[in-house]
């Protein structure tokens, strides 16, 4: 919450009005308060709305949503029986495709923490050759959606048969050049080169330089690293789609779109013995993204740290 | 903890290189860069490699030239997939820019220290919603005999979830999804940058007769420029990649959306129902060059980001 300080104490003159002293630059100030008031409730309204509708869906009846008005609650009762129904489905499959969420991401994410922070380690305090290559590479392969690449790695999955095995997601996801990135960045800027040149006149040799005083100091960059990792593989859809075509082995935004089939509401050819009620799919829809809300929750300036990170001032 | 809190303050990261280091050791760095190295080789360069390779050549005839190429840009879905993709960019990225820069000023001109923390909160909140779920959640805000936006629909005329969902407003559709997911997080970046601006500036301005809305215009507005074009940068390139709303969309509505609508599913189209791995690979680094010339073009001319110390 750094930043709400910082903001605080740095914007003392800008409530006042009265140092223009006329009533029309007064006037002039009450009437564009009011415009930025009514537009900032306005888009309150258009980002959090739909987030409170589906916390209340899926406390009702499939019959209850319908009738009733949009923003009623319901009750505990029938939030039990959509969980029964969502739990049900293909004999909780629900679990599976979060446990295989929880495996993929989780994987990604030691292999990817692994892989990139010796790698910004290296590329911030030590020399080597092709160093500066191997930086711009990495800062223009960061940019590329990670969409891009999804068609050309499934060919070659598929050349090389890991097609339909966590492998085939969690390898591609632990390539993270936005990982080293961040972590080059942070190496380069916070941790004085100066701690290391007098570990290594010590005696120190290069591994245990790292593992033992850059590593404990990097703890803000492995959580931040960490972080967009686990998020960001956690939402993917395209490709663990296309690389795991049996349902047994989808991650839960996968599985998402199989409930969306079962739904009558939606897919009225799927009206059968398996067919799932919209405050269920509304639930399922909560329970997908349970972890990444949570963590959302405790982790704005992570968010913005990524965003801007290597930014230099505008 | 400090470093992450001055960049969420929007401090200057990259303009503090380490200085006088002279390490002249290479094996060890050699093997911390390694496993880095040959992932990016495996998961980056290779796949693009392959994906060329395909796309110039066709199993049993060897180099074929850019027939392949020819051949999906001739195909009759391709033209309207990349006009809806191309709707979709525009639409999107005007809300982007007209709106993310319009909601963080006015944010930033919020004196009150908790409100205007927690109006930056609640907008990107929805960012923890990005893909399948966030296009559910939609679904069922377009719905409108049960969705919250249910009145709101039906006072435009919309009483059906196929009529809300009519080919002709999907770009839009979209575009507001993919507004509403992640446009908070972008506030906020803007808002570290607005805060980056010395008071001093703003207060000499104020001084000197300029209203609120010339010190947005002329002085807060040129410090955001290198943010907007990052931004435009990114969501242009993650834009073209369309797939999953269509996709989702297409399930949803009985076929309104055909499972052809952008131009990736286009190209899973060809690689899973035709079978031809080649168109497939065309349209993928048809795809992969706008991306690749984007991202190339901002690291080099956006100044932005640092690859040498200065």
């Amino acid at each position: 919450m750094t930043t709400v300080r910082r903001h605080g104490s740095s914007r003392l003159p800008d409530r006042a009005p009265s140092r223009q002293g006329l009533p029309l630059g007064s006037i002039a100030g009450w009437s564009g308060r009011t415009v930025t008031g009514v537009v900032l409730l306005a888009f309150v309204v258009f980002f959090i709305v739909p987030l409170i509708w589906l916390l209340l869906a899926m406390t009702k009846s499939g019959g209850a949503l319908v009738r009733q008005g949009p923003f009623s609650f319901g009750s505990w009762h029938d939030l039990v029986a959509n969980w029964d129904q969502l739990t049900s489905f293909q004999d909780h499959a629900i679990g599976q495709w979060l446990f295989n969420s929880a495996l993929y991401s989780l994987g990604a994410l030691a292999l990817t923490l692994v892989i990139s922070i010796p790698a910004g380690y290296a590329m911030a305090l030590t020399k080597f050759r092709g160093r500066r290559t191997l930086l711009v590479v990495t800062l223009v392969v960061m940019l590329i959606p990670n969409t891009a690449l999804v068609l050309p790695l499934f060919l070659e999955m598929n050349a090389v048969g890991l097609v339909n095995t966590a492998l085939a997601v969690v390898l591609p996801y632990s390539f993270y050049p936005f990982g080293v990135y961040l972590a080059y960045i942070y190496f380069s800027s916070s941790i004085p080169s100066s701690l290391l040149e007098a570990a290594r006149i010590d005696g120190a040799g290069e591994l245990q330089v790292f593992l033992r005083i850059a590593l404990p100091l990097a703890t803000p960059i492995v959580a931040l690293v960490g972080f967009f990792s686990f998020v960001q593989n956690w939402n993917n859809y395209y490709l663990p789609f296309v690389m795991l075509p049996s349902s047994g082995k989808y991650p839960v935004q996968v599985g998402l779109s199989t409930l969306l089939a079962s739904t009558p509401a939606f897919n009225p050819s799927s009206a059968g013995s398996e067919s799932i009620e919209l405050p269920a799919l509304a639930l399922a829809t909560v329970v997908s993204v349970l972890p990444v809300l949570i963590i959302f929750l405790f982790s704005q300036r992570f968010l913005v740290a990524g965003l801007t990170a290597g930014g230099t001032k505008g | 903890m400090t470093t992450l809190h001055e960049v969420a303050a929007g401090r200057d990261l990259a303009g503090r290189p380490p200085r006088g280091r002279r390490v002249k050791t290479q094996a060890p760095a050699a093997l911390f860069v390694a496993p880095y190295a040959v992932f990016l080789l495996i998961f980056g360069a290779a796949p693009s490699c392959y994906a060329l390779y395909l796309a110039f050549t066709k199993s049993g005839q060897g180099f074929v030239g850019i027939s392949n190429f020819s051949h999906v840009i001739d195909d009759f879905r391709f033209g309207p997939a990349v006009w809806h993709v191309s709707l979709y960019l525009l639409s999107w990225i005007v809300a982007l820019v007209v709106l993310v820069v319009v909601l963080a000023i006015m944010v930033h001109s919020v004196g009150v220290r908790w409100l205007n923390g927690s109006l930056r909160f609640l907008y990107y909140l929805p960012g923890a919603l990005a893909g399948a779920s966030a296009v559910l959640l939609w679904l069922f805000v377009l719905d409108p005999s049960a969705g919250p936006a249910g009145p709101l629909l039906r006072a435009f005329g919309y009483h059906t979830f196929s009529q809300t969902i009519h080919p002709t407003h999907l770009p839009y559709i979209f575009a507001i999804i993919s507004f509403w997911t992640g446009a908070g997080g972008w506030i906020l970046v803007m808002f570290g940058a607005l805060n980056n601006i010395s008071t001093d500036v703003i207060e000499a301005a104020r001084i000197d007769g300029a209203s609120r809305l010339q010190i947005a215009w002329r002085i807060q507005l040129p410090s955001l420029r290198k943010w907007i074009a990052y931004m435009v940068v990114l969501s242009l390139a993650a834009g073209t990649q369309l797939f999953v709303e269509p996709t989702l969309l297409s399930q949803a509505s009985q076929s309104i959306v055909p499972n052809d609508y952008s131009i990736n599913q286009l190209a899973y189209q060809y690689a899973f129902n035709l079978n031809d791995f080649n168109g497939s690979a065309a349209i993928a680094v048809l795809l992969l060059v706008v991306a690749l010339a984007l991202s190339a073009l901002f690291v080099w001319r956006g100044g932005l980001f640092t690859t040498e110390e200065r």
